[in-house]
């Protein structure tokens, strides 16, 4: 029931601010509604009880990227932008391939639906003595079974970081 | 009570937002928010398997998920701040030139 509710609290937060982020004139209150998304996309997370994706996506996706966001927002002069026309004239193009998604998605739903003894299944609510360390038990398959993408990923962010340096320098 | 599909509609509801602002918007640092949108709707999916499953490889996926869209994020607002000293505008429509 508890979790029902968190759910859908969460959820309905979650989708505001992802219309709102989508549809604000100002690219400062966008960035503001996307990070109250993110937030409530963390709640759905520690509702999910992934305690560390929560915390991560505090502190990595507000916290970093977000800022990052801001930092850029602020640098760059929007004050021309705002007057201008918001938004192109793809809106047929939007409708289109958002009905294709919501399409595919409803057949699936509708084909597992058929399916007898199947369905879509229920998350149990686990006993609270069965609840493992959620931390330790990432750590333990990031470190053996995800050694290797872990290590790629560490290259990935030093290639990433490289390169925003590189693009963002003054030219000499 | 909660289903898988519960969390399903909800990604597949972030999802379509995302897109719909990545194809309408013409505002780059709005489109790499809405990339960032997707991205997360993705995220749900994951973890709200992992939860099914009792499987904690959902939860590693997206934290790589996470490292992604911060590398990301770091290019594309590279790739702005490079282009705006030069053109001096942030609308999609009027990138069009490889070299200027």
């Amino acid at each position: 029931m508890l979790d029902s509710v968190l759910f859908y609290f969460f959820a309905s937060i979650a989708v505001i601010g992802a219309v709102l982020t989508v549809t604000s004139r100002n690219a400062v209150h966008s960035a503001i509604f996307l990070i109250t998304a993110l937030l409530a996309t963390a709640g759905i997370f520690l509702q999910l009880r992934a305690e560390f994706l929560f915390i991560v996506q505090i502190i990595l996706y507000v916290g970093g990227i977000m800022v990052l966001f801001v930092f850029v927002i602020m640098l760059v002069n929007l004050d021309v932008a705002v007057r201008q026309m918001q938004f192109t004239r793809q809106k047929w193009v939007a409708l289109v391939v958002s009905l294709a998604l919501a399409a595919q998605v409803g057949l699936m739903f509708w084909s597992v639906r058929k399916m007898p003894g199947q369905g879509l299944a229920v998350i149990a609510a686990a006993p609270v003595e069965s609840l493992k360390p959620n931390s330790e038990e990432v750590a333990k398959s990031l470190f053996s079974t995800y050694l290797l993408p872990f290590e790629i990923a560490s290259v990935l962010l030093l290639v990433a970081m490289i390169g925003a340096v590189v693009m963002a320098k003054k030219r000499t | 009570m909660l289903s898988i599909g519960h969390y399903l509609f909800l990604g597949l509801a972030l999802f379509v937002i995302g897109v719909i602002g990545v194809v309408t918007r013409r505002n780059v640092i709005i489109v790499l928010m809405s990339i960032e949108l997707i991205l997360n709707a993705v995220n749900i999916n994951l973890v709200a398997f992992s939860r099914l499953y009792g499987d904690v490889a959902g939860q590693a996926f997206a934290l790589f998920i996470i490292a992604d869209a911060a590398a990301e994020a770091a290019v594309g607002l590279g790739i702005i701040i490079a282009f705006f000293r030069n053109r001096e505008t942030v609308l999609a429509d009027e990138m069009d030139l490889l070299k200027w």
